[in-house]
């Protein structure tokens, strides 16, 4: 060792200059956001809660073609269809188990109508796992729930598709 | 408070009552205090690496200790099979109580100690060697193999430091002249006429360095938390244990570490005195200085862990025994070649 370094490793320089780096730090501003308080801004393309989604006048859209069943790579979508009484071809169930979705958005691509879509919505966790395994009504319930942000993140993402 | 109770009660009683609201006296404060302190601890190493830390229990996040505390409470304390069950709850209990025995001696104002014995920091030095049964038991009795390395680790480490600590505590002794604490910290007063503190001393300050560095191992406190080692060794010698008996670890480790803040405070800069010898400065109380001392010492040792990563375990050994110890004996011999220079004659 050099003088010069056996000087700066006794005078301990080296953890000064890091204690003095640590200390600029302590008075940053935090990078953090205060969680469920405040929330970062989402991607209109962001893959969130599935939902299904209604035309104006309350019809649903889906017309159990079941590309998305299946395109579905995690088997997570399961449909069955009969004809409705006025003859249009309806699902008569629609389920998804979101504990096998990997939110890979390709259920979005492939519907022709723009009837299954991945929303906005990213907190909702359950407390057991049954509440998990969505089915139509769920899904229904979404969309109408999410139905403004749904249609402006498609609008906003359009352009690009 | 003993004269007091002896109006209608025999001696003997009344020095037993008053001895335990002393104790009193000093320990809930203490356990408040660290409670507080776990919650600064969490603050200031968020605050560094630009995290918020707790802030959602009360106010600011004031009680998330104590929420720590009740959920912990509330769990089950799990003993494994194939434990020694006394000693694994044995250990815990050993952690702890040496944490708050080693206070009895330390003077929060002139004269002001729970026992003012006079060879207190002899006392300081056994009973916090003491501590390392507490890490041995529990890393053994736990009969599992990460707490068992983090037990070796934690021996090996607690006694390398402990020798350099040893020789820092000796330089500042023969300085003062006496073991008493309350004493030490009077011999502090009047550095060049106005500063109060051996740290001011150019002698001393260096061992104040090692001794600071030193206590920072002594509590396996980040750089030097080989003992626990997340990333090795799970939780280290806690990695069993749950529930109630964690938690006097966690209560045992954080106490030590104010022990060790007030024994930095204490020994070189001036304890329960103002820093500065300024007559007004002394209106204030001496435990107010003591306090913003220890905090002060105490974010130091938060500002440390959150600095500087983790010693690799021969690094640690080499500090300790190449670099400490040979050190702090040559300090030793140089405060004693002073001592003998200057103050010949002087019956100490």
């Amino acid at each position: 060792m050099s003088v010069a370094q056996i000087i700066r490793s006794y005078t301990l320089w080296e953890f000064l200059k890091a204690h003095w780096l640590t200390l600029q730090y302590f008075f940053k501003p935090k990078a953090t956001i205060n969680y469920p308080y405040e929330k970062n801004p989402v991607s209109p393309r962001f893959r969130g809660e599935h939902a299904l989604r209604r035309y104006a006048n309350g019809e649903e859209r889906c017309i159990a073609c079941k590309l998305c069943e299946a395109v579905c790579p995690a088997l997570a979508i399961t449909i069955e269809a009969e004809p409705r009484e006025d003859g249009s071809r309806r699902t008569t169930r629609y389920d998804i188990d979101m504990t096998k979705c990997i939110y890979c958005g390709l259920c979005q691509e492939a519907c022709p109508v723009d009837a299954i879509v991945e929303g906005p919505n990213f907190e909702f966790s359950t407390e057991t796992r049954e509440e998990l395994i969505y089915q139509k009504d769920k899904l229904l319930a979404n969309g109408d729930r999410w139905e403004r942000v749904i249609a402006a993140n498609l609008a906003a993402d359009a352009p690009y598709r | 408070m003993t004269s007091w109770f002896t109006g209608f009660l025999p001696y003997g009683w009344a020095w037993f009552i008053a001895t335990i609201i002393d104790i009193l006296v000093i320990a809930l404060p203490l356990m408040l205090a660290v409670a507080m302190i776990i919650y600064a601890d969490r603050k200031i190493w968020a605050a560094m690496a630009l995290r918020r830390g707790p802030n959602v229990v009360g106010p600011f996040g004031l009680m998330q200790s104590f929420a720590d505390g009740l959920k912990v409470f509330l769990q089950e304390t799990i003993i494994p099979s194939s434990a020694n069950k006394v000693l694994f709850l044995l250990a815990p209990i050993i952690t702890f109580t040496v944490a708050l025995i080693v206070w009895a001696v330390v003077p929060f104002q002139a004269g002001v100690a729970l026992s003012n014995i006079n060879v207190g920091l002899l006392y300081v030095l056994a009973a916090s060697s003491l501590g390392v049964y507490g890490v041995i038991l529990a890393g053994w009795s736990s009969n599992s193999k990460y707490p068992f390395y983090s037990a070796i680790r934690a021996a090996a480490q607690m006694v390398s430091y402990e020798v350099s600590i040893g020789f820092v505590l000796i330089s500042v002794v023969m300085w003062s002249g006496t073991f008493n604490l309350g004493g030490i910290v009077e011999g502090q007063k009047g550095y060049y006429g106005f500063l109060n503190g051996h740290g001011f001393n150019p002698l001393l300050f260096p061992m104040w360095v090692v001794f600071l560095i030193s206590s920072m191992a002594e509590t396996q406190r980040a750089p030097f938390d080989l003992a626990e080692a997340e990333s090795e060794l799970v939780a280290g010698y806690q990695t069993e244990y749950s529930s109630m008996a964690f938690a006097l670890f966690w209560l045992g480790e954080y106490a030590k570490v104010i022990l060790m803040c007030t024994l930095n405070a204490t020994l070189f800069w001036g304890g329960y005195l103002p820093p500065i010898d300024w007559a007004p400065l002394y209106m204030v109380p001496g435990i107010l200085w003591l306090f913003a001392k220890i905090l002060f010492f105490f974010f130091v040792f938060s500002w440390v862990r959150a600095t500087v990563p983790r010693y690799r375990y021969d690094q640690l050994m080499r500090l300790g025994w190449k670099i400490f110890l040979p050190l702090s004996l040559f300090f030793v011999f140089l405060v004693s070649g002073f001592l003998m220079w200057t103050r010949v004659g002087v019956p100490a």
